[in-house]
C-alpha cells in the first residue's frame, strides 16, 4: 500500500499537449476516481503512473519515491484493463500467477495467493479454462484476480466495466467496492461515467481537457461544484443553466432573467449589480408550484416516466430545460407548468462559467 | 434448411471441388508419369493410369544420379534460409509493429521499393558482387541472396501477424514485472506462432523452388539445388520424364511434411478472448 503523488505533470505527444500540470496527492488506502469525458487524459495520467507513458514534465512520486524513470515492473502497481489484455495461450490460473512466477515466488506462495483470489472472487471452478471460454464478466473477474495476486501498493484501473451490459456492471461495481473494503489498496479508478464515480470515490477528481477541474468527495462535487464543466457533468439528468444578470433591489438580491422575471436569490454573493451569471439548478430541485412571484412558465415537451420518478422535458422561453419529480401527478402535465427555484438550491457561476459563486450564507452553512 | 440453401451448399461445394481438380491435377500427372516405365509412356496413348507401375525411375533416381546431392544442398540452403529471415523478420517485424523511430517511413519505403525490380535485373550486379567473395557457386551464397530477397516480404508479413496482437497484453506483463524482451518472448511470442508458421512455410517454398539465382550463380553438380539438378534430366536429345517426375515427387516430400508439420500452428483464431467480449 502507498501514497502516490503526482506534481504538476505535463504530458505531450509530439507537439500536441494533452495534460497541462496536475497536481493530485493520493493517500495511503484511499479510492480516488478520475472522471471526465472521453479524450480528456484520464487513461494517459493512470498509464503515466503505471509507467507505460514517459512523463514529458513533473514528477510521480509513489510513497515519497520519483518514479518518473522507474520500469513499470519496478514500481510495484497492477493494472485492469479495460480490454482485460488476459493471455490467451494460458488458463485463468496461470493468467493469474503471471506476475508472482516471473518474480520467482516460491510454489506453495503462488498456489495459496491464486487460490486465496481464486475464493475471493469465486473463480475456482474457471481456474483451468482459457480466457477464450470464459463470458465477459468472468474476463472481468480474472482481470481483477490477476490484480490482487500480486498483493501490489495500488490498484490501476482504466474503464473496467465498460464492456459489460448494464446489470453485471453494477454487481461489479459493488464488488469492486467491497474489495477495496477488504483489501484497503490505495485505488485509482478511471471511468467516463460519473455514477460510477460517485458511487466508488473516496474522493473524485474531475478532468476536462487535460486539466483537473475539482477534487473532493462525491457529495461535495454534487452540492458545490466548483464550476460549470463540474455542474454539468455530475449528475443526472444534468444540471440547468441559465444566463441572467445579479441584480439587488429592496436589499434582497435576485437574478433577473432575459424575459424579466426575477429569481431570488440568498443573500450574500460578493458581486456587483448588473454582473452577469450563469444560474444552475439540478432538475431534481426544481419545484412545481402554482402560479407565484418569481415562477416560470413554460412548455411541456416531453414526459419520461423512469419508474423510479418521472423527468419532464420544459422549453423554457426556447431553451431546454428538465425537471425530475417523484410526483406521479407530473405524468398528466399540462401543455405548460409552472416552476419555482428553491433559493438554497441555486448555483451561481461567473460569466467564464470558470468559478462557482458563493454567498456568505452557503458558506457559513458548509 | 430450404432448398435453396441446399442447392447454395451444393453449388459451393461443386466449386470447391473443380477448383482443386483444377489444382492437383498437375501434381496427379507428375506421380502418373513418375510410376509409368518407359516403354508404356508414349505407347500407351493418354491415360489416368498406367496398365503396369513400375519405380523404376525412383529407384534410378536414387541410385544413380546426382539427385541425393541436389536435394541435400536444396534441403540445407531452403532450411537456413527459412530459419535465417524467420528469426530476423520476426525481430523487425515486432520493431515495425510497435516502436516509433526516426527513418521508420522511410526504412519501409525503401523495402517496399526493393520488391518492385524484376529480379532477372539483378543477376548480374548480383554475381559481380558475389564472385570476388567467393561466394558464387556456393551454398552460402544462395542462403545470403535468398535471405536478402525475402526478408522484406517476411517483415511485412510478421508486422501485419503483430499487429493483430493487442498492445494491452505486453503492456499487461510488463506491469505484471516482465521486460520487454520478457513480454516478446513469453507473451507475444507463443501468440504468433501461426505468423511464424505462415513465414517459415513462405521462405521454405520459395527457396525451395528458386531457380534463377541457382542457375546463375551455381555452376557444377557439387553445389546445386534441386531445380537446377531437374535440368540435368533435359539432355540435348531427349528429355527423360520418367526420372524428372520422380524426382519431382521426391523433391515434393519434404515442402509436404513441413506443411504437415507447420499446419496446426497455421490455425488461427489463437488470439480470441485476449481482449473485449
Ligand atoms: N499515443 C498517443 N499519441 C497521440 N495522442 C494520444 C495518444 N494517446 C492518447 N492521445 C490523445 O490524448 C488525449 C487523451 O487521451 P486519453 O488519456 O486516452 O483520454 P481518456 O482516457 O480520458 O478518454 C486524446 O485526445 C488522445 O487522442
Ligand atoms: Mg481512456
Amino acid at each position: 500500500m502507498a501514497s502516490i503523488d503526482i506534481r504538476n505533470v505535463r504530458k505531450n505527444f509530439g507537439i500536441v499537449s494533452v495534460l497541462h500540470g496536475v497536481d493530485l496527492a493520493i493517500e495511503n488506502g484511499e479510492f480516488v476516481v478520475l472522471v471526465g469525458p472521453s479524450g480528456c487524459g484520464k487513461s494517459t495520467l493512470l498509464r503515466m503512473i503505471a509507467g507505460l507513458e514517459e512523463v514529458t514534465e513533473g514528477e510521480i512520486r509513489i510513497d515519497g519515491t520519483r518514479v518518473n524513470e522507474r520500469a513499470p515492473k519496478d514500481r510495484d502497481i497492477a493494472m485492469v484493463f479495460q480490454s482485460y489484455a488476459l493471455y490467451p495461450h494460458m488458463n485463468v490460473a496461470e493468467n493469474m500467477s503471471y506476475g508472482l512466477r516471473i518474480r520467482k515466488a516460491a510454489s506453495e506462495k503462488i498456489a495459496a495467493a491464486v487460490g486465496n483470489a481464486a475464493r475471493k472472487l469465486e473463480l475456482q471452478p474457471l481456474l483451468a479454462r482459457r480466457p477464450k471460454a470464459l463470458s465477459g464478466g468472468q474476463r472481468q473477474r480474472v482481470a481483477m484476480g490477476r490484480a490482487i495476486v500480486r498483493q501490489p501498493k495500488a490498484f490501476l484501473f482504466d474503464e473496467p466495466l465498460s464492456n459489460l451490459d448494464a446489470r453485471l456492471r453494477e454487481q461489479m461495481r459493488a464488488e469492486i467496492k467491497k474489495l477495496h473494503r477488504d483489501l484497503g489498496a490505495t485505488s485509482i479508478y478511471v471511468t467516463h461515467d460519473q455514477i460510477e464515480a460517485m458511487t466508488l470515490a473516496d474522493r473524485i477528481v474531475a478532468m476536462h481537457e487535460g486539466v483537473v477541474q475539482q477534487v473532493g468527495s462525491p457529495l461535495e462535487l454534487y452540492d458545490r461544484p466548483a464550476n460549470l464543466f463540474v455542474a454539468g457533468f455530475i449528475g443526472s439528468p444534468a444540471m440547468n443553466f441559465l444566463l441572467a444578470r445579479y441584480e439587488v433591489s429592496a436589499g434582497t438580491a435576485g437574478a433577473r432573467l432575459p424575459d424579466g422575471t426575477l429569481i431570488a436569490l440568498s443573500s450574500g454573493y460578493q458581486l456587483e449589480e448588473g454582473a452577469a451569471v450563469t444560474l444552475g439548478i439540478r432538475p431534481e430541485h426544481v419545484e412545481m408550484s402554482p402560479a407565484s412571484e418569481g415562477s416560470l412558465r413554460a412548455a411541456v415537451d416531453l414526459i419520461e416516466p423512469t419508474g423510479f420518478g418521472i423527468i419532464l422535458h420544459l422549453g423554457l422561453h426556447g431553451l431546454p430545460f428538465n425537471v425530475f419529480t417523484l410526483d406521479r401527478a407530473a405524468l398528466t402535465a399540462g401543455p405548460t407548468v409552472t416552476v419555482t427555484f428553491p433559493p438554497q438550491h441555486l448555483h451561481l457561476f461567473d460569466e467564464t462559467g470558470k468559478r462557482a459563486l458563493t454567498s456568505s450564507l452557503q458558506q457559513g452553512k458548509n | 434448411m430450404n432448398r435453396y440453401s441446399i442447392l447454395g451448399t451444393a453449388l459451393h461445394r461443386l466449386a470447391i471441388l473443380c477448383y482443386m481438380g483444377f489444382a492437383l491435377f498437375p501434381l496427379f500427372w507428375l506421380l502418373k508419369v513418375s510410376v509409368t516405365p518407359n516403354d508404356l509412356l508414349y505407347s500407351e496413348g493418354v491415360r489416368m493410369w498406367p496398365s503396369r507401375m513400375s519405380f523404376e525411375h525412383f529407384r534410378f533416381v536414387l541410385a544413380h544420379s546426382a539427385f541425393p546431392v541436389f536435394f541435400r544442398n536444396s534441403m540445407i540452403v531452403a532450411g537456413a534460409t527459412a530459419a535465417i529471415v524467420t528469426l530476423l523478420a520476426s525481430l523487425s517485424g515486432y520493431a515495425l509493429s510497435r516502436f516509433t523511430f526516426r527513418g521508420k517511413y522511410w526504412l519501409v519505403a525503401l523495402m517496399l521499393l526493393t520488391q518492385m525490380f524484376p529480379l532477372v535485373m539483378l543477376v548480374a550486379p548480383i554475381f559481380k558482387m558475389l564472385s570476388p567473395l567467393g561466394l558464387t557457386n556456393s551454398l552460402t551464397g544462395l542462403v545470403v541472396v535468398y535471405t536478402a530477397f525475402n526478408i522484406p516480404f517476411a517483415t511485412f508479413l510478421m508486422q501485419s501477424f503483430f499487429d493483430g496482437i493487442p498492445k494491452e497484453l505486453e503492456e499487461a506483463a510488463k506491469i505484471d514485472g516482465a521486460t520487454q524482451f520478457m513480454a516478446f518472448r513469453q507473451i507475444i511470442l507463443p501468440l504468433t506462432l501461426p505468423g511464424i508458421a505462415a513465414t517459415l512455410g513462405f521462405v521454405f517454398t520459395a527457396a525451395w523452388s528458386e531457380l534463377l539465382f541457382a542457375l546463375m550463380l551455381i555452376s557444377g553438380n557439387s553445389a546445386a539445388t534441386f531445380p537446377v539438378g531437374l535440368l540435368t534430366f533435359v539432355s540435348k536429345f531427349s528429355v527423360d520424364f520418367g526420372q524428372m517426375m520422380a524426382a519431382g515427387v521426391l523433391a515434393l516430400i519434404p515442402a509436404c511434411l513441413f506443411f504437415l508439420f507447420i499446419q496446426r500452428y497455421l490455425v488461427q483464431g489463437l488470439t480470441a478472448g485476449a481482449v473485449k467480449g
